[in-house]
């Protein structure tokens, strides 16, 4: 039964898109590992740390399409779950340093040491352990959407009210986090990762894996997400989109099924910003910042919301652009950015997958 | 009768004070001298004698005392004063006042004093300039005696309560003599007295003296009437306290509304969220900015009057930019309000960058005009007049914006366009004329709000940015399409979340208020003044 | 009347005292009614008589100031929301149709069909069998077997009624609330969709709110007059054409 419902929403161009993403995944590690550095191949370790940041991404474009594109909650709060998943991770690789830091302390990291710490806060028992912390990566921003969602979704908090509510909920924690009390490193976040499960996070060979683990976890995402957009749940959730009030008179308790996708694009959400921080090397309270949430609201748009393929194609390419535009032009960023919200919203309302729609819709009848 | 009682008073306070004076003349150079040698302790008592000496020379003498500017000159043990001049110090002779030509830090030895002193000389300084022409200076004295009470300065105390002339000074004396009897071993009744004239100042530093009277009280009866008193100024002090919160609420509110009530019209009648309404009050700022240094540069006398001038420039400015935003993105997504918020915040981010390319990611300065400098005193509360014009003016803007949606025809058609379009547009009103100038005028306010903002925010491109939730939850809050539900809601988040930091803290309370409002919307998701009915939906 | 006592009626839909003000206008002012089991009634009124707000209150979209609305003399309506009354089995069709767009027509059947509505079950759940046939059944019943995989949103507006009658028997509701079927419509239409009607009655209650008064007489059942929230009168269309008070409403105005 489960492997019909895994395979019940994959059409022929998104197993391609799967077998893709596996590709990049396992060829450009193996690139790096087994060319020698001087060969045509050899794919060197800063590009798999790109392409990982980007497959990152791809998976928390993925998790707002899945709420924004299928189900018609523009969330502007999403960066809020990949950050917390972040910071999830954040506190594992910190408890993993022990006392390689700069001061030395086997227990406590140390920016407690700087704040004059006595002991660990209880939130950070557990955290030296990896399993522990995964759970908490996806059981944290689950527990948070799930609450947010409950609010929101009971009371009808719907279109702008809700996307207002989730830029408050993003807002407010970035207001927390800041906070040195909060014992989450306060301003400066968490930084200076020595370990993960053993390998230092500097590695090539790390690099490699996280690159790969990132490309396999994208794809894991795309199955999942075509299974419930396939499913009869998808179709319900689709017409709640379109029409919420006439589904509640044909019987659906429309609630559960905004609260389910929610929860479950908020643990996608997590999980990508859990690896998305070890290959950075930092997490810190920008990550909360409103302007990060609605930039992957515009990779979606961009790629072409209510497609599974389109926030993939929109992750990567506006931030290949972001990563040119801010090394050569950084001036013109902004402007290059604030001009793609307007442009796609007035001129490319279904983003890159809908214009090629259109193209071959164009071309077929010639 | 009277008269003649209280000319005898008067003339024997007055005679007292001559007395001292003619007796004490002679020996100023003694007094002085005393200041420079024996323990610290021996210095405190010349400080004491030298203040009830009442010489007026004897005040610019302690001063320079108390700022470490006392010096003994090595060569031939004159006491001088200097003041830094340079490298080296100008030297005045302490007890003649005449001028002792420069000298340098190892010529001279100063005289030293620690803190204990410190205290004593300031209020030995308060004791001796209560008689000085300036009524500012004898109300400081008043102060600084209230603070330190000095039994020494009795005497002179009751002189200078005699001769003032000036009501309020002349209570501020009386304040600081109750407090000296209470220090001094004056008499049971005396004390009592002087305990109900403490508690009746009623601030801070009544407290302070009432807490001394009740740690230093032997008699029960003292201690009782003091504790009573104490209790009482505690009281009122909460009270205004409280005030005090509600005042700082209220401005907050100011602001809020100001940044609000735009919105309230764009999004509450027009169902569009501008998430570029912020950067409509950043431009309102940076206008402001641009007329102040014109008139800096070309019109200096003209300053007290730039924010006059900058207001209307600013509705243009923010006015103009809101129509060609509505012209030129809005119309084409009406009906599709997630799109529009997208577009909209696209458009905040090119307008935050040209700011930026334009006059630099720094703050701006904008100066603050006479008019809105200073501070004024309203019982136990401070008022600052900038704050205070802040509310005005955002009052004077609501109005305003009320007169206009009643009784011009704007209004009318905005508000037929609001609650029928297809009937407003087929009796005639051109509706999508109607609707670039609702956006323009909510535009506009924005610009007026970023007028005021100028005044007590940091002008950066990134000014608007942090307005934009605060605003969107006013006009949710007090609900949406009512104007007057956006005065209170601004009013009611603003109090609350300043009564909330005192105990949170403010990003803490920030988080409160974000959560309170979340679960508002639970209860009321048509915000405090719900319009109900079919209409609305 | 006491609770007791309604409970014991067999009436299917209940209505009694209901009264709902918006800002200190009754919209329904102590409105009561009774609709039998297998009853079909026509509720008429001029414009601002109640009649959609009456709909809103028995499906939950509006919730009444006082009064009672019981469902099948057990379930209290005032105390459900929308979803739990369409669980119950009221049904509504509103004057617009509202097909959903972006669904084919078979999943538009499929989305009404009585049956399963929790999220969960729905994840894992194939259309079975009885339902396959459920859904053949109803598809030629409508005539749109041809276009069972189009987009609801390329039908014809004549297409989009079809299919929303096709979810209303998917739905199988024991009551159904038509709001102003005819609006708009020829005169032919406005006869097919009375015919409809009638044949949708042989197996469920219906209620229809309607305008057109040529139309309530083509469907010649018990016609209630709603005037400023309240019951004016009730009977047969002759008999409240009958009735002063129902001339003066519609005429004097």
């Amino acid at each position: 039964m489960i492997t019909r419902f895994l395979w019940q929403g994959m059409g022929p161009s998104l197993r391609a898109a799967v077998l893709f993403v596996l590709a990049i995944g396992i060829i450009l590690p193996l690139l790096n590992q087994l060319m020698p550095a001087g060969s045509t191949f050899y794919v060197p370790a800063w590009v798999l740390q790109l392409i990982g940041k980007y497959l990152c991404f791809a998976s928390l474009a993925l998790a707002v399409d899945l709420v924004w594109g299928f189900c018609g909650i523009l969330t502007l709060g999403h960066a809020a779950f990949f950050a917390l998943g972040g910071y999830c991770m954040g506190m594992y690789l910190m408890r993993q340093i022990g006392s390689r830091g700069q001061y030395g302390n086997p227990l406590l990291p140390d920016f407690m040491v700087f704040l004059n710490y006595k002991e660990l806060p209880w939130f950070w028992h557990g955290f030296d352990q990896f399993w522990f912390a995964a759970i908490m990566i996806v059981l944290v921003p689950s527990l948070l959407a799930l609450a947010l969602g409950w609010f929101a979704f009971r009371s009808r908090v719907t279109g702008v009210y809700l996307s207002i509510i989730t830029q408050a909920m993003t807002f407010a924690l970035m207001l927390a986090f800041f906070r040195n009390d909060m014992g989450l490193g306060g301003n400066n976040g968490m930084t200076d990762f020595k370990d993960i499960l053993g390998f230092s996070v500097q590695s090539d060979a790390t690099r490699a894996t996280l690159c790969f683990a990132s490309a396999l976890v994208l794809a894991i995402f795309l199955v999942i997400s075509a299974a419930v957009v396939g499913s009869r749940f998808g179709k319900a959730l689709t017409a709640v989109r379109d029409a919420e009030s006439r589904m509640r008179f044909l019987g659906y308790r429309v609630e559960g099924y905004k609260l389910f996708v929610f929860v479950l694009s908020a643990a996608m959400a997590g999980v990508a910003g859990a690896l998305y921080v070890p290959q950075v090397g930092i997490i810190n309270p920008s990550e909360f910042s409103p302007g990060n949430s609605i930039e992957a609201v515009l990779w979606v748009a961009v790629g072409g919301r209510g497609t599974l393929i389109g926030p993939i194609i929109g992750a990567f390419a506006v931030n290949f652009g972001k990563t040119y535009l801010t090394g050569a032009l950084p001036e013109v960023w902004l402007f290059a950015l604030g001009a793609l919200f307007i442009a796609v919203t007035l001129f490319l309302p279904k983003g890159i997958v809908g214009l090629w729609a259109q193209v071959r819709k164009a071309r077929a009848p010639a | 009768m009277f008269f003649l009682r209280l000319l005898a008073g008067v003339s024997s306070a007055l005679a007292a004070v001559v007395i001292a004076a003619t007796a004490w003349a002679a020996d100023l150079q003694t007094l002085v001298t005393n200041l420079t040698t024996g323990s610290f302790g021996d210095r405190e008592t010349a400080i004491g004698a030298l203040a009830a000496s009442g010489d007026a020379r004897a005040a610019p003498i302690l001063e320079a005392l108390g700022a470490g500017q006392l010096y003994l000159r090595k060569a031939d043990n004159v006491v001088v004063i200097g003041k830094p001049d340079g490298n080296q110090l100008a030297l005045t002779e302490a007890v003649s006042g005449k001028p002792a030509g420069t000298g340098s830090e190892a010529e001279l030895d100063r005289v030293r004093v620690n803190n204990r002193l410190r205290g004593v000389i300031e209020a030995a300084v308060g004791s001796l300039t209560l008689m000085s022409p300036d009524a500012r200076v004898r109300r400081g004295a008043a102060d600084s005696l209230f603070k330190r009470p000095d039994p020494a300065a009795l005497g002179a105390l009751d002189a200078a309560i005699a001769a003032e002339k000036d009501a309020r000074i002349k209570t501020a004396f009386q304040e600081a003599r109750a407090a000296v009897v209470l220090v001094s071993d004056a008499p049971k009744q005396d004390k009592l007295a002087a305990l109900d004239v403490v508690r009746d100042k009623g601030n801070r530093d009544a407290l302070s003296v009432l807490q001394a009277a009740i740690n230093s009280a032997s008699d029960p009866e003292i201690k009782a009437a003091a504790t009573a008193a104490a209790a009482s100024v505690r009281q009122s002090l909460a009270a205004w306290e409280a005030a005090q919160n509600v005042w700082y609420g209220i401005s907050l509110g100011s602001v809020l509304l100001l940044a609000a009530i735009g919105l309230a019209i764009t999004f509450g009648t027009m169902g569009v969220i501008n998430m570029a309404h912020g950067e409509m009050v950043m431009l309102g700022a940076y206008t402001t900015f641009v007329v102040q240094d014109i008139i800096r540069t070309s019109f200096p006398h003209l300053f007290d009057a730039s924010l006059v001038i900058a207001l209307p420039l600013a509705f243009v400015v923010a006015g103009v930019v809101g129509i060609a935003i509505e012209r030129g993105i809005i119309r084409f997504l009406y009906g599709r309000p997630l799109d529009t918020l997208l577009a909209t915040w696209g458009l905040s981010l090119v307008l935050q960058q040209a700011v930026r390319s334009i006059f630099g990611p720094s703050n701006r300065e904008v100066g603050a005009p006479a008019f809105m400098s200073g501070a004024f005193q309203l019982g136990q509360l401070t008022i600052t007049y900038g704050r205070l014009w802040i509310v005005v003016f955002s009052l004077l803007v609501f109005a305003t914006l009320i007169l206009v949606l009643r009784k011009t025809p704007l209004g009318l058609y905005m508000r037929a366009v609001t609650q029928n379009r297809p009937m407003a547009s087929a009796m005639g009103i051109r509706t999508p004329r109607v609707d670039a100038l609702t956006f323009g005028l909510g535009s506009g306010i924005a610009g007026l709000a970023g007028v005021a903002l100028s005044q007590i925010d940091n002008v950066s491109p990134n000014l608007g940015q942090g307005y934009i939730i605060d605003s969107f939850m006013v006009v949710v809050f007090g609900g949406v399409g009512n104007l007057f539900g956006t005065l209170v809601g601004a009013t009611a988040l603003g109090i609350v979340n300043k009564f909330l930091e005192p105990y949170a803290g403010a990003v803490l309370g920030k988080i409160l208020v974000l959560v309170f409002i979340i679960l508002f919307i639970q209860r009321r998701p048509r915000g405090l003044f719900a319009l109900k009915g079919r209409a609305v939906e | 009347m006491s609770m007791t006592e309604h409970r014991s009626t067999s009436a299917l839909l209940y209505l009694s005292g209901v009264t709902v003000s918006f800002d200190g206008f009754k919209a329904l002012n102590n409105l009561s009614l009774l609709v039998e089991p297998g009853e079909m009634r026509a509720i008429i009124g001029p414009n601002g008589a109640g009649k959609t707000t009456m709909m809103d209150v028995v499906t939950g979209k509006t919730r009444p100031d006082e009064g009672e609305v019981v469902f099948d003399g057990k379930a209290d309506l005032t105390k459900l929301d929308e979803s739990d009354i369409a669980t119950l089995g009221i049904g509504r069709k509103f004057q617009k149709p509202t097909v959903f767009e972006n669904h084919t027509v078979r999943d538009n059947l499929l989305l009404a069909l009585a049956g399963l509505r929790s999220w969960y079950k729905l994840l894992l759940a194939a259309p079975t069998k009885a339902e396959n046939n459920r859904l053949a059944e109803i598809l030629s019943i409508i005539r749109m077997e041809a276009q069972q995989h189009m987009l609801a949103a390329r039908l014809s507006h004549g297409q989009k009624q079809w299919l929303e009658i096709g979810m209303l028997l998917a739905q199988d509701p024991k009551l159904l609330l038509v709001d102003e079927p005819v609006a708009g419509m020829t005169d032919v239409e406005t006869e097919t969709t009375a015919q409809v009607l009638r044949e949708i009655n042989k197996t469920h209650s219906v209620v229809v709110v309607e305008h057109d008064m040529s139309f309530v007489r083509a469907l010649g059942v018990k016609v209630t007059v709603l005037h400023e929230g309240s019951m004016l009168a009730e009977g047969t269309l002759d008999q409240v054409s009958a009735d002063q008070r129902v001339v003066e409403v519609y005429l004097g105005r």
